[in-house]
């Protein structure tokens, strides 16, 4: 399944997504001077990759390195300034919001904080079903069933609000809320970040099924490389805005080829008390 | 012989509904030792740090049990004498450095506020204190960052004004909570090197309160495990980290993520560890209420 970048190209293949010199700038509120408008600061400078059908790929980088920024601009949240980015052989780098409505259903999103991405005045059951009726889909309750059962939750936390329910169960509402519309693409921004260790190991475990049975394509944001490294085929570390390395997962881990990649694997700290450069 | 700190039978329980947060926790921390308070959310980690520094929230009682510090009962001792005698020798490291730092004031001030207000230090030594502190935490430009607002500042230099801060009134006691949960990985590395430092320097009795094992491994000499208010274990890092005697520190361990060794790593805890500890704090609790 670790897909090599673009190593397949047979004809009439298509990664699922194809990214040519990606930009992003964002206006830079702290620095707003009191009129006109705030400078812009590059956050991503021309990324180039492609993502297979069925990868689970890390996007791994210390804070500032712009991987959520990568993440939304892959989910079209926030508009690229430069270069294209192709979903399933659309361009969708500007397309408008009724452009990309068909396309919405197809990637989805699950976030770092349940709490605050769960609607605490919502059951689950209704949290679920929300964006099934937006995007029009039939059999509504039997899909939030199925999800719920997907997740592990059962379809009795459908009457629960997000408040009785502990932070790996919130978590796994949201991917159910994610899985729910069979999409093709999820992508997972920190989402066990906020976990106990032994939490965060239920929700790696689900989410690695997920992938598998439902044939997913999975982006996953991290600042862990021992996350990634349990659950992802391959692995993409930025750093500064750039793709710094980009290779399976095994190579990563084995042979490092950046700097930046070795100051970070040395920097986590093992439970081991002889770990050496500690 | 008796540490710098001992903690004695301590239990916390909430007020109203008299649910037990502590459960007869007991530990010491010698002066120039780094134990490790290791547990889940909810563990009553963080609990004993607030009991130990005098700042319980409001809804939570100390139901029994002793706090020494120095060979002060703390408990026995009348509130002022008891907050003058924490403010003296100790000092808390806080997770957050953006809520624990005042967004309107100048670094400066909040490093020598203290010293002034509260130790009546002259405003001049106070200040050259500062200076010195921020050298020690390898602030570059001590001057031009002491005049600065934390906004202008990255959360790793944050952190380090933080412990600076916590240093500046030579405490013999530190409780770190949860220092560096919120730093990148490389910036983490650098500010548990630098706690290490400082505390090997200043020869402080330091209590790191974490959730992470890998941490506890690089700074700490000794550890108490906690479940729901209880140590489960209380063991010398070396020993803990060859062979944790407890079941649920073994589940503990195995959940740790460590990418050296994928297989062995990030297990779910086994559903019958949880219950065979949950069923010991209940034991515990029946004992407990019992005995009263």
């Amino acid at each position: 399944m670790a897909g090599n970048g673009s190593a397949t190209n047979a004809p009439g293949h298509l990664p699922l997504y194809q990214v040519r010199g990606l930009k992003v700038a964002l206006p830079d509120l702290a620095a707003k001077p009191l009129f006109g408008p705030p400078p812009r600061i590059d956050i991503l400078t021309g990324l180039d990759f492609d993502i297979e059908q069925g990868t689970a790929l890390g996007i791994v980088g210390g804070s500032g390195s712009g991987k959520s920024t990568l993440g939304r601009a892959l989910l079209r949240l926030i508009e690229p300034t430069g270069g294209t980015i192709r979903f399933a052989g659309t361009d969708i780098t500007h397309l408008d919001e009724t452009g990309l409505r068909p396309l919405r259903k197809r990637f989805h999103m699950i976030f770092q904080d349940p709490m605050s991405s769960l609607n605490p005045r919502r059951r689950v059951g209704a949290i679920i079903a929300d964006p099934l009726h937006l995007h029009g889909f039939d059999r509504v309750r039997e899909r939030v069933g199925e999800a719920l059962d997907h997740v592990g939750l059962g379809r009795a936390f459908a009457a629960r609000y997000p408040h009785e329910l502990s932070g790996g169960q919130r978590q796994r509402v949201g991917i159910a809320r994610a899985i729910a519309l069979e999409p093709e693409f999820i992508l997972a921004d920190e989402i066990v970040s906020g976990l106990d260790v032994s939490s965060q190991a239920q929700v790696l475990n689900l989410l690695e099924r997920l992938v598998a049975e439902l044939g997913l394509t999975l982006a996953f944001i991290s600042h862990d490389l021992s996350v990634i490294r349990r659950l992802c085929s391959e692995v993409m570390v930025l750093h500064r805005g750039q793709i710094v390395e980009h290779a399976p997962v095994g190579e990563v881990f084995a042979e490092p080829r950046a700097a930046y990649t070795r100051q970070l694997l040395d920097a986590i700290p093992l439970p081991d008390p002889d770990q050496p450069g500690w | 012989m008796s540490a710098f700190l001992e903690i004695e039978g301590l239990s916390a329980v909430l007020a109203g509904t008299g649910a037990r947060l502590l459960r007869s926790v007991s530990l010491a921390v010698d002066t120039g030792e780094v134990r490790g308070l290791v547990g889940e959310s909810g563990a009553g980690k963080s609990m004993i740090g607030k009991a130990v520094l005098g700042i319980l929230p409001k809804a939570v009682r100390v139901a029994e049990g002793a706090i020494r510090l120095d060979g002060h009962d703390l408990l026995a001792m009348r509130p002022a004498d008891r907050r003058r005698l924490i403010g003296s020798v100790a000092a808390l490291i806080p997770q957050d450095p953006l809520t624990a730092l005042n967004p309107s004031k100048r670094i400066g001030p909040q490093i020598t506020d203290r010293l002034v207000d509260i130790l009546g230090w002259g405003k001049a030594d106070a200040q050259a204190r500062a200076l010195e502190l921020l050298g020690e935490v390898h602030i570059e430009d001590p001057e031009r960052v002491i005049g600065r607002y934390p906004h202008e500042l990255s959360g790793g230099m944050r952190q380090r004004i933080l412990i600076a801060s916590a240093f500046a009134a030579e405490p013999r006691l530190i409780i770190a909570d949860e220092p560096t949960t919120a730093l990148d990985v490389t910036v983490q590395k650098q500010i548990l090197k630098l706690i290490g430092e400082m505390q090997a320097h200043h020869g402080t009795a330091l209590v790191f309160v974490t959730h992470d094992l890998g941490v506890v491994s690089k700074v700490c000499q000794s550890l108490s495990v906690l479940y729901a208010g209880k140590v489960v274990e209380d063991a010398r890092v070396a020993d803990f980290f060859a062979a944790p005697r407890h079941a649920y520190s073994r589940a503990l361990l195995a959940a740790t993520p460590k990418y050296t060794d994928p297989a062995a790593s990030l297990q779910p805890v086994d559903p019958s560890v949880i219950e065979a500890v949950t069923a010991e704090v209940a034991v515990a609790d029946r004992e407990w209420i019992h005995g009263r």
